[in-house]
């Protein structure tokens, strides 16, 4: 009985010994050097791997920015201005201040205000569907509603309003990697400027059909009528092909467009409720920073 | 028109009507003659095993699917059903009921849902419960009430080994076959299913009639069922024309045993089998290989069941390099 | 034996309710929609203006480049519009929208042109005037004919393929039109076998339309050099490599096209477009079209005007039934759903189908149970379950190199799978996507 204990005991200690031999020369064999900048930068990244760098993960884009004479051009969206700084204070090479972006859905066009028309049947997946056809509303230039932009997110910072049938993209977690954007058939996310306390202005519609067909669409789609063109100050807007877009270098959030769209296609967020002017009972609660406002 | 909004989809707009719920009724159809026998020859016993794989395999699936994975319960899709007829038919008449209940457990539980459900798993949920019993309670699996035809009634009180079981034990005591011949049952009671063996497998007539319905409905192609017996067949033929004292012939190979039931309803199992007819071929030519060698040269009678899990494993393998020829990869000689 | 493709096809229910109606003329639109991309290729670009007055032929786009087609007003009327309308695709297209002329005459009078047989242009001004009056190929894929026509120097072409086939369910467009205008195709083919220098051309037709293979037997009793074959009913013969394996015993190559077996293979509608454009001086501007669906009253067959929408064949027929869920573009197998009724009818337009619930919706995705039922019906030799899984997992490398750029789209993997699944959906999305890496390398 005991013979049997130590023997098992001695064959697993020498196995053991001998696997450990073998590791150790073969690891010192086998030996690559890298650079340990490398190591130390991957440190540093988010280690997100999103791609949102356009490299395939944290390592390769530690690589790119290790062996890169210039590396202003490389940016690294989740990390942002806080993680670039750290690596150009590790590399010793110039890096570029970037305003923070975050994600916005240009669409606004919920199962109420854009009536279904027609039934899609098929895989749930935007791609899919908008090689067949337009989608199931008439207005072929919004949300599908399949949520392919929800799936590519690795950060958890969208997910499918059961009730509007459209995206949400929670602010404060959008690290503005850019795999919605890319996902999305339609391009109807942008990355625009997080501003100051994340307030942002923008036209929530991408509809480039003529008012009246644009309308009957959707009633929120923007109509092309120029009235927040005319109240700008700035010339921040412009109207191209029945659309207007508020070029975000330019506003100053003064949210004169807000008010007089007709349509409410315009978007204001995070703004806080106007006081001198009835505040509607039916305001939104602001569960999500993005939650679009039905401003009155 | 409709107050209901026109589909649109992508083509095509019409569907054969072929379901996988409706192949798998086929199958079950195709298995109801040899049950039938099975029935005559055992008895209520016979009833008893079967309807509890089949509660076994069913509830299995439904709890694990309800409360462990979380995931739709896909019970009345028959696959359930199915894998139940098929772990009884692979199990004596005479077997403990809690056995079965284990042997439901390990088929649903972990040869079908670990690997993720129908369509996922790799090896035969049927067999993996059968061969986990047999491995396990080896004596309770090898003890088979034998039928014996007594004119017209049939009497199932002798527990025995099957024809194979007693052929591998004589051969091993220095027997010739001629003096085994005498103990092992006539072809034709071996057709008609009157001797010892698993609740289903020893019907072989009843076995073959489904297998034709099976073929004839387009359930399964009769490539890996022929090819699979004709390799054991050759096999084994070699080897009797050689030594016919040491070697039992081809019929009593392929009537006796599994060989039957696991060619027509085990090795074609539409998931576990290759999906192309050349891979199908590969296939059922090694199944036949290996269930001979085990029973002319390994330790059990029987190996059906360990050659088509042997296969099944490689299945993925078969697939990837018998693919069929693709339209125009070969360019025949231009213009005449 | 009947001939046929040896690999893979399937067999779906015929339905060819209308295949006893004879054509029927279309009344005459009240506005046509005339997309300008009704052919593979480049757009036409469009040379009318609003308020124009266009006559009956008038080319009112023009081929946008060399494979590209030119477009002509079906009507006499005057254009109002040029505006952006829902075509087949799903998606706006441009159009030019026409309000027909209800005094001009020659919207109305029936011409019946008589049986002209002989052939005074020469070889070159036949290819020159295919080009010109925009006939592209009528069976569905809508290729600009004289493409396919112009061969380059030292070119080997033995047979001309006249592809009578109709496999698709339903339909009868070219079935009625085989029947009816018999000799008037045997001449086009004629034209084509003169301009081609060709002197041997099969016509092939499946076997459940044996009085238009009847017909051809007779007419082509004393040809030389013109054959009849009937084929077996398969599906998707219609397909141009299908059909030349199945006639000729030839395979065309991977990425090939007919024409590198020494064939070039036009439908029997094409023929006839190309006979009257040459004998009568008739540009493309309608087409036969079959009006169909179980539920119809009044299924049949019409001669239809380009840009007519589809509503008005639909009114023609007595009106949408009860339940309709579905209009379809073309056959059941690869026509496409449109959106709604004010769908144009384009050159490609072979039938429109309605469908109602029942036929309708799909059955719910189930897991593969790999039963390789849509390896066996790939007449492709693909494996399309592999082919969706790489597509769905996003490995488009992999599946470039599984050959998915080969798949033709027929259907036939949908149309079997027993668990339901959208093989030949996520099959066109991997496409999609591996052309456009395709193109990005080059």
């Amino acid at each position: 009985m005991t013979d049997s204990i130590i023997y098992s005991v001695l064959l697993l200690t020498s196995l053991g010994i001998m696997a450990a031999i073998i590791l150790y020369v073969v690891s010192k064999k086998f030996y690559v050097y890298e650079n340990p900048l490398i190591a130390e930068i991957e440190d540093i990244l988010p280690a997100a791997n999103c791609g949102g760098c356009g490299s395939p993960g944290c390592k390769a884009f530690a690589e790119k920015l290790v062996n890169s004479e210039d590396i202003s051009v490389l940016f690294c969206p989740v990390g942002g201005n806080a993680v670039m700084k750290l690596v150009s204070e590790v590399l010793g090479k110039e890096v570029l201040e970037k305003d923070p972006t975050v994600a916005v859905l240009r669409c606004q066009g919920a199962c109420d205000v854009r009536p279904k028309t027609t039934e899609y049947q098929g895989p749930k997946s935007c791609v899919i569907s908008s090689l067949i056809y337009s989608g199931e509303t008439d207005c072929q230039y919004g949300c599908l509603g399949d949520g392919d932009c929800v799936a590519v997110c690795k950060f958890d910072a969208m997910y499918m309003d059961e009730a509007t049938g459209l995206p949400v993209i929670i602010s404060d977690k959008c690290t503005s990697c850019g795999a919605c954007v890319e996902a999305c058939p339609r391009d109807i996310i942008e990355m625009r400027p997080k501003n100051k306390r994340d307030l942002k202005i923008f036209v929530g519609c991408l509809n480039e059909d003529k008012a009246g067909i644009a309308k009957r669409a959707c009633e929120v789609a923007c109509i092309g009528c120029s009235k927040c063109l005319d109240v700008c100050p700035k010339d921040a807007i412009s109207i191209e092909n029945n659309l207007a877009y508020i070029d975000p270098a330019i506003c100053t959030l003064c949210r004169k467009c807000v008010e007089v769209c007709p349509t409410h296609s315009i978007i204001e967020t995070n703004f806080p409720p106007k006081k001198d002017k009835k505040v509607e009972p039916k305001v939104e609660v602001l569960v999500e920073s993005e939650k679009i406002k039905t401003d009155a | 028109m409709s107050t209901q909004p026109i589909i649109v989809s992508g083509s095509p707009h019409v569907h054969s009507d072929r379901t996988s719920k409706k192949l798998m009724y086929d199958v079950i159809i195709a298995l109801l003659p040899a049950f039938l026998v099975s029935i005559y020859v055992f008895g209520i016993s016979a009833l008893i095993v079967t309807s509890v794989a089949i509660t076994s395999c069913i509830l299995f699936e439904y709890v694990i699917q309800k409360y462990l994975l979380k995931t739709s319960v896909t019970i009345t899709d028959g696959s359930a059903l199915l894998t139940g007829i098929l772990l009884a038919f692979n199990l004596p008449s005479n077997l403990p009921i809690w056995m079965v209940i284990v042997g439901g457990l390990v088929a649903i539980g972990i040869a079908k849902l670990s690997f993720g459900g129908l369509g996922f798993n790799i090896f035969n949920p049927a067999l993996v419960g059968r061969v986990f019993l047999l491995v396990s309670f080896p004596v309770q699996m090898t003890m088979w009430p034998t039928a014996i035809e007594n004119n017209t009634t049939v009497i199932d009180a002798v527990t025995g080994a099957t024809s194979l079981g007693v052929i591998k034990e004589g051969l091993q005591y220095g027997e010739t076959m001629t003096e085994i011949s005498s103990r092992i049952p006539s072809t034709i009671s071996m057709l008609l299913g009157f001797t010892g063996g698993s609740l289903g497998e020893m019907p072989a007539l009843a076995l073959l009639l489904g297998g034709l319905y099976l073929i004839i409905r387009k359930v399964i192609s009769w490539h890996i069922p022929v090819v699979m017996l004709t390799t054991m067949a050759v096999m084994t033929g070699i080897f009797w024309f050689l030594d016919p004292q040491h070697y039992a012939n081809p019929i009593i190979h392929i009537l006796s045993g599994g060989a039957i039931l696991g060619a027509f309803y085990m090795a074609t199992d539409l998931v576990t089998s290759p999906m192309t007819k050349k891979g199908m071929v590969i296939f059922a030519i090694g199944i036949g290989v290996i269930t001979v060698v085990i029973r002319l040269f390994g330790a059990y009678p029987e190996g059906v069941s360990f050659a088509i899990l042997i296969m099944n494993a490689f299945v993925p393998l078969i697939n990837k390099y018998f693919k069929p020829r693709r339209f125009g990869s070969k360019i025949k000689a231009k213009i005449v | 034996m009947l001939k046929t493709f040896p690999k893979g096809g399937i067999h779906p229910p015929e339905n060819k309710l209308t295949s006893t109606k004879g054509i029927k003329k279309m009344p005459v639109p009240k506005m046509v929609y005339v997309p300008i991309s009704q052919h593979i290729g480049i757009p036409a670009e469009i040379i009318v203006n609003v308020k124009d007055n266009v006559e009956i032929g008038q080319v009112i786009a023009k081929s946008g480049g060399f494979v590209s087609s030119n477009v002509h007003s079906p009507v006499a009327g005057v254009v109002t519009k040029l505006d952006k309308v829902i075509d087949t695709s799903g998606y706006k297209k441009q159009c030019i929208v026409i309000r027909t002329d209800a005094k001009n005459e020659s919207n109305f009078e029936d011409i019946s042109y008589s049986l002209k047989k002989d052939i005074t242009m020469a070889p070159k001004d036949i290819l020159q005037r295919i080009n010109d009056y925009g006939i592209v190929g009528l069976g569905g894929a809508t290729f600009p004919s004289h493409v396919k026509l112009s061969l380059k120097e030292g070119t080997v072409l033995d047979h001309l393929i006249i592809n009578g086939v109709e496999c698709e369910p339903y339909l009868t467009a070219d079935h009625r039109l085989m029947i009816e205008k018999a000799e008037e195709i045997l001449v086009g083919i004629k034209i084509l076998m003169f301009a081609l220098h060709v002197d041997k051309a099969i016509i092939g037709i499946e076997n459940n339309k044996k009085d238009a293979i009847d017909i051809f037997k007779k007419l082509t009793k004393n040809e030389n050099g013109i054959k009849v074959a009937a084929l077996q009913v398969k599906y998707p013969q219609g397909g141009e490599k299908q059909l030349v394996r199945a006639l000729l015993n030839r395979e065309v190559p991977k990425n090939g096209l007919p024409l590198d077996v020494g064939v070039i293979v036009h439908n029997v509608g094409t023929i006839y477009a190309i006979y009257q454009a040459i004998q009568h001086n008739k540009p493309l501007t309608e087409r036969v079209v079959t009006v169909t669906g179980k539920q119809l009253k009044n299924a049949s067959n019409y001669w239809v005007k380009i840009g007519t929408p589809i509503s008005d064949l639909i009114n023609e027929v007595g009106g949408l039934p009860e339940g309709t869920r579905k209009i379809v573009n073309g056959g059941p197998m690869m026509g496409k759903a449109i959106k709604n009724l004010d769908v144009p009818v384009t050159k490609g337009t072979s039938g429109i189908l309605v469908i109602s619930e029942d036929e309708a919706s799909r059955g719910e995705p189930k897991n593969c149970i790999r039963c390789g039922e849509c390896i066996y019906v790939c007449p492709m030799g693909l494996e399309p379950h592999l082919l969706m899984n790489l597509s769905e997992k996003g490995m488009y490398e992999k599946a470039s190199s599984e050959d998915i750029m080969t798949c033709i789209e027929c259907g036939s993997c949908s149309y079997v799978c027993p668990s339901n699944r959208p093989l030949l959906d996520y099959i066109r999305f991997g496409k999609n996507i591996v052309k456009k890496l395709n193109s990005a390398k080059n």
